[in-house]
């Protein structure tokens, strides 16, 4: 038995959710393999080649992987996938992006964000803005799965040794190309790996305010800025700090919500962290009901004395 | 240009789902059901583009049981031209959906399918790339933007770092984002009118594809509850825990 992980990179560096599916991959047993395709990329196949527990690497170097387009990226995968009988990737855009393509191609029914891999072959996977967990077993010949980034440990990213074989695919399909991105640089943790979350909703009013009175909480505590949708929809913050349902997944050792009332598609985001505490003037905020430690209050008057006298 | 634009019927978002005793699934049993959000996102961003002159037609499609068609009823009266009802008695999986919607589109020979990027329901973020496999098309994902010209269209994509502008050729397969629009409501007249606009019925045999289940679910179970805490009386309290908990200094 053998898998093959799709790596989650940027050309440059490795991101940590591939480092998840390597020991989800590990857990279903036989052989893992790590594709990363990219483009001046050697710097990640020689950092996937390290991962303990990965027996091989193979590197698709081409102008047309570059930029993961789905529509070169998805022929390579399904071209490859003839000795595997697992293909993976984690959860993220890219992941969410690539693997039902390749599902499809290979007339296989994709198993999306799984957070638990049973010993009967069955997997486990939120539904309903994680309000439900369904056990699913798949009957396909090969299995195509997406691995939730908080379900399963990282594997060590060093140890291994793992030799680098070189690939290639049809290259460009000409049906898409990239014209440009907007990524922010931050001197801040990552917000899906930070071993804490500061986050702010609506009640921040703007993102001034976020400035003023997440950041620097946040700073102090060495943590991540995350925000609800309410915050991200009207402008506060970038789409990238949104945690949610149809956001980001994190689950931090700590996460703060402050001025957030605590939605259904909010909590599906970050309701596996550790600790959870939680600031907002309105004691029946259902945010409360999942806290740890709560405190009603002002958000204005409380987070800078919070801030000042840690 | 003729867009179409797939809608589910879902469990309306304001609703807490709750898991059945039996473990079987999520009960529905009168339980408020709506289209899902951002189909209706996409049934908005076809009308815009109807609105602005760059397509002549909308066509909504749904595949469910025989009461998705109130949820076609909705996009008809958001906008839409006309329905195509398919009527499944248990929902199919996502890729049985896309081979449904594939023939669907080489029915109807759209140059743009627009879907919502997941169902609130199963939450599976599949179909539109799916179907764009099955149709050998362009996707873009995630969209928070897009921008037809000239035979291309450009998409803004939300991804994990930000933004991503992606040009794909037509015909392409867009899936929506939230912030790529905030559809309307329909008005009441609106909503009399769609009454007349035409919905045809369908079968997933009508289109030649199976539709049997490839994964088995087991069980359906609720996630283990997380036990409220406590609430604190002051700041200083809250440091005090803080700390406890290793923190902070
Ligand atoms: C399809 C769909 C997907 C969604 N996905 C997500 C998602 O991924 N993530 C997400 O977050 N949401 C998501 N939502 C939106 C979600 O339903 C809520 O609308 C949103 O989370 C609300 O954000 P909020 O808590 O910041 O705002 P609100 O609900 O408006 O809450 C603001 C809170 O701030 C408190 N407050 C106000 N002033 C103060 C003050 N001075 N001091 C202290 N507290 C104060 C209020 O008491 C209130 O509880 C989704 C919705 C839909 C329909």
């Amino acid at each position: 038995m053998s898998t093959l992980i799709l790596a989650d990179h940027d050309n440059k560096e490795l991101a940590p959710a591939t480092l998840v599916a390597v020991t989800a991959a590990a857990k279903l047993g036989g052989d893992v393999h790590v594709l990363v395709a990219g483009e001046g990329s050697q710097a990640v196949a020689d950092a996937a080649a390290k991962i303990a527990g990965v027996a091989k690497v193979l590197h698709a170097d081409d102008a047309a992987y570059g930029h993961a387009l789905a529509e070169n990226l998805a022929p390579l995968v399904e071209g490859l996938m003839g000795d595997y009988d697992y293909l993976l990737a984690p959860a993220t855009s890219t992941g969410k992006n690539v693997l039902p393509r390749v599902a499809a191609k290979m007339d296989t029914q994709m198993i999306s964000e799984i957070v638990a891999i049973n010993d009967d072959g069955s997997f486990d996977r939120p539904t309903y803005a994680g309000n439900a967990i369904s056990t699913v077993k798949s009957s396909d010949a090969k299995k195509v799965i997406t691995v939730r980034g908080t379900a399963f440990d990282k594997a060590d990213a060093e140890g291994g040794s793992a030799s680098v074989e070189a690939v290639s695919g049809a290259g460009d399909s000409g049906k898409s190309s990239f014209v440009s991105a907007e990524i922010a640089e931050s001197e801040r943790p990552e917000l899906t790996s930070a071993g804490i979350v500061v986050s702010g909703g609506r009640a921040l009013q703007s993102g001034e305010n976020f400035e003023k009175i997440i950041e620097p909480l946040a700073d102090k505590l060495g943590a991540a800025v995350g925000a609800s949708r309410a915050a991200v929809d009207a402008g506060y913050v970038p789409n990238d700090y949104q945690v949610g349902q149809t956001g980001k997944i994190v689950a931090p050792e700590l996460y703060i919500a402050i001025g957030i009332s605590g939605a259904i598609q909010h909590l599906a985001g970050m309701k596996d962290s550790k600790t959870i505490i939680a600031i907002n003037k309105d004691e029946d905020a259902p945010i409360f009901s999942v806290a740890d430690y709560g405190l009603v209050a002002d958000l204005y008057k409380a987070v800078p004395e919070l801030t000042e006298k840690l | 240009m003729k867009i179409l634009v797939p809608v589910k019927r879902v469990i309306d978002y304001n609703v807490k789902p709750r898991v059945k005793a039996d473990q079987s699934g999520v009960d529905l049993a009168n339980v408020k059901m709506s289209m899902n959000p951002f189909d209706e996102i996409a049934v908005e961003e076809a009308i815009r583009l109807k609105e602005a002159g760059k397509a002549d037609e909308i066509v909504v499609v749904s595949i469910g049981e025989q009461k998705a068609q109130e949820t076609l009823r909705t996009g008809l009266a958001m906008g839409a031209d006309r329905g195509i009802l398919v009527v499944a008695d248990a929902m199919p999986e996502p890729l049985a959906v896309a081979k449904i919607l594939a023939k669907v589109v080489e029915e109807e020979s759209p140059d743009l399918v627009i879907l919502g990027k997941q169902a609130i329901d199963d939450d599976s973020n599949q179909v539109g790339q799916m179907l764009a496999a099955l149709l050998d098309w362009p996707q873009g994902t995630f969209a928070s933007k897009v921008e037809p010209a000239d035979g291309k269209v450009n998409v803004t994509r939300e991804v994990d770092g930000g933004l991503e502008t992606l040009s794909l050729s037509t015909p392409a397969i867009i899936t929506t984002d939230l912030r790529l629009n905030e559809p309307r409501y329909a008005s009441l007249p609106n909503i009399m009118k769609a009454k007349k606009k035409p919905i045809d019925e369908k079968t997933p045999a009508d289109y030649g594809v199976d539709t049997a289940a490839r994964l088995e679910v087991l069980k359906v179970i609720e996630p283990p509850k997380r036990e409220a805490g406590e609430i604190v009386p002051d700041v200083d309290t809250l440091v005090a825990k803080i700390k406890e908990k290793g923190f902070a200094a």
